[in-house]
């Protein structure tokens, strides 16, 4: 079933993407194509697959409770669009 | 302000509570970076995990793992066998890699429950589950006037913080219920040193689901989230308003709108936040880059033998063990040091009775003043015991040990020493303290008069003037007995 333009539109918010109607409905064609390939797997015969929440073999990778080096303010903030020396400076975020 | 009466509003109220508790770990929840995010310079606490930089793996703090175990087992949780932690997506600036890890549909622990009394009911509280995640960093809106700010500054120290998240049922039907429930969970927290419980510093924050329904009803009604209440009584206060809010709201004939509301404290009134309405579509999935986690039982029996006696056993423990009232015994279980310290008179020869009534009183005074506890300060527990020996044996009577208290409480030292350094023994004989109390007797008549005559407070100046005679040294219940003797002579 291919997806409605609002399901498009809402993903896009979402991902903050900004897509004019143009961009939406290649998008919305391109994300069929994706679902409709994805969907494969939904043919497969898995009656005989024990059902899993991880597909890793790993558990348990943990460390210990101890604090190592951090970055300094300087290196923190280094790549940042913009600051005021020592804080992440965003648009106004009003709560 | 006293807490507003609750209103029968002639629903039921339905109340669950979401309590997220910051975990007493030294570092981070997936990074080593330190978690005292309090005292450090804005932004030096950082990380390229906690930053969300490019291709930075996050490993899991073991200890932030038992620390949630320990409380959800002193919640009555289970924990299951296996659990993993899965990505909740959205974008907000406190949280730079666009995804806050946390717990979906395996958590740590599930199936709990706390108990606890609202005005001598038994009241239980289903606990849903106790899950692990990361704290998000903090916004400061620059200018003093939000709305009209153009920017807002954000500090990263405390993004990754390892935050544990306690759903509660919602059991809980009143404003009452609610707050006592806060406060037994974080009595707990802080019992099994977890959090540290500071509501105001926002270390132990508090959401509430409320809703109303007609009596009888089965199905909830709609449900209205709580936020930003950051006290016992701003909780007592918001949940109080939002149910006369509601009740209004349907007894006009209303229908309310399932929505976040902010507690003002200000204007003593909830505030809807329109800017969260925002339809809530986290995509959670399984994060691909920790591997699960497979909890041992011999692991969770161990974590549960360290759990010590919680406040409310330990209560009962005191009142059966001690003889002590159920107040008494509420009071010094209330915080576990405390306890601590009571038991440790008790086992340093003090009576049961006596240790309870000095560390509420004049011990308690003092630590309030000097902002230091008996076992912290220089007098100590054992100097204290040694102290109130005195006090049985009779050789100082009790207004001198409150001197000698005092004197000590910081300084420190040994009291029987001092005791016979500045002459301070009780003056106990008979034949030294007869002579004072004829003195006094012949130097107060109207008040031996008032006693005659049947006035017994006129009892008690005649004893203050022999303990003033005396330099306070005197054995009290001996110079009554002898001014009775010889005023009814």
């Amino acid at each position: 079933m291919p997806l409605d333009p609002e399901e498009v539109a809402h993903v896009a918010l979402l991902a903050r993407l900004g897509l004019d109607g143009e961009e939406r409905r290649r998008m919305g064609a391109d994300l069929d194509r994706i679902l409709d390939h994805v969907s494969a797997l939904q043919r497969a015969d898995i009656s005989d697959v024990p059902e899993t929440a991880q597909v890793g073999a790993l558990v348990n990778v943990w460390r210990e409770d101890v604090p190592a080096g951090s970055l300094s303010q300087e290196q923190a903030l280094a790549n940042a669009p913009d600051t005021d020396g020592e804080y992440f400076k965003v648009g106004a975020i009003q709560e | 302000m006293t807490a507003p009466a609750t209103v029968d509003t002639g629903y039921e109220v339905v109340i669950g509570l979401e309590v997220h508790a910051q975990l007493l770990t030294r570092s981070k929840m997936f990074c080593s970076c330190s978690a005292a995010y309090t005292t450090a310079p804005p932004n030096s606490n950082t990380c390229p995990v906690c930053l969300g930089l490019p291709g930075a793996l996050p490993v899991i703090n073991r200890q932030a793992v038992e620390m949630t175990v320990r409380t959800a087992l002193a919640l009555n949780c289970e924990i299951p066998p296996f659990t993993k932690f899965d990505r909740k997506n959205y974008f907000y600036p406190d949280l730079p890699k666009g995804y806050q890890i946390s717990q979906y549909d395996l958590p740590l622990s599930q199936d709990g429950h706390l108990e606890f009394d609202v005005d001598g009911v038994r009241t239980r509280c289903g606990v849903t589950r106790v899950h692990l995640e990361e704290d998000t960093g903090t916004m400061h809106h620059a200018g003093d006037v939000l709305q009209e700010a153009t920017s807002s500054l954000v500090d990263l120290n405390r993004c990754g913080v390892p935050l544990m998240e306690i759903v509660g049922e919602p059991d809980l039907r009143s404003a009452d219920a609610a707050r006592e429930y806060l406060v037994r969970l974080r009595q707990i927290l802080v019992y099994i040193g977890v959090n540290d419980g500071n509501l105001e510093e926002g270390s132990l924050r508090c959401d509430a689901n409320v809703s109303l329904r007609v009596r009888g009803a089965t199905e909830l009604g709609t449900k209205v989230e709580v936020k930003n209440m950051n006290s016992f009584r701003a909780v007592h206060h918001a949940i109080t308003f939002e149910i006369e809010r509601q009740a209004r709201v349907l007894d006009d004939g209303g229908a309310l709108v399932q929505e976040t509301r902010g507690w003002v404290e200000a204007r003593g009134a909830t505030v809807s936040q329109r800017s969260k309405e925002m339809a809530h579509d986290y995509r959670y999935f399984p994060e691909p880059d920790l591997p699960p986690l497979q909890l041992g039982r011999d692991l969770v029996e161990s974590i549960r033998a360290a759990i010590p006696e919680l406040p409310e056993a330990r209560a009962a423990r005191f009142s059966s063990q001690y003889g002590l009232s159920a107040y008494d015994a509420a009071v010094l279980t209330g915080v576990r040091a405390e306890a601590d310290t009571y038991e440790a008179l008790v086992d340093a020869g003090v009576s049961a009775k006596v240790a309870a009534n000095w560390q509420m009183g004049d011990v308690a005074a003092l630590a309030n003043e000097h902002h230091v506890a008996l076992a912290d300060s220089g007098l100590g527990v054992g100097g204290l015991a040694a102290l109130l020996a005195l006090v049985e044996s009779g050789a100082i009577n009790g207004s001198t040990a409150k001197e000698l208290l005092s004197e000590l409480y910081i300084v420190g030292g040994d009291p029987a020493a001092l005791v016979t350094e500045r002459g301070l023994g009780q003056v106990g004989d008979a034949a030294q303290l007869a002579a004072v109390v004829a003195e006094v007797i012949e130097a107060n008549p109207k008040a031996c008069a008032d006693f005659r005559g049947g006035r017994e407070a006129a009892l008690q100046s005649l004893v203050g003037q022999v303990m003033k005679a005396t330099r306070g040294r005197a054995d009290a219940r001996m110079v009554t007995t002898l001014l009775r003797e010889r005023l009814s002579g």
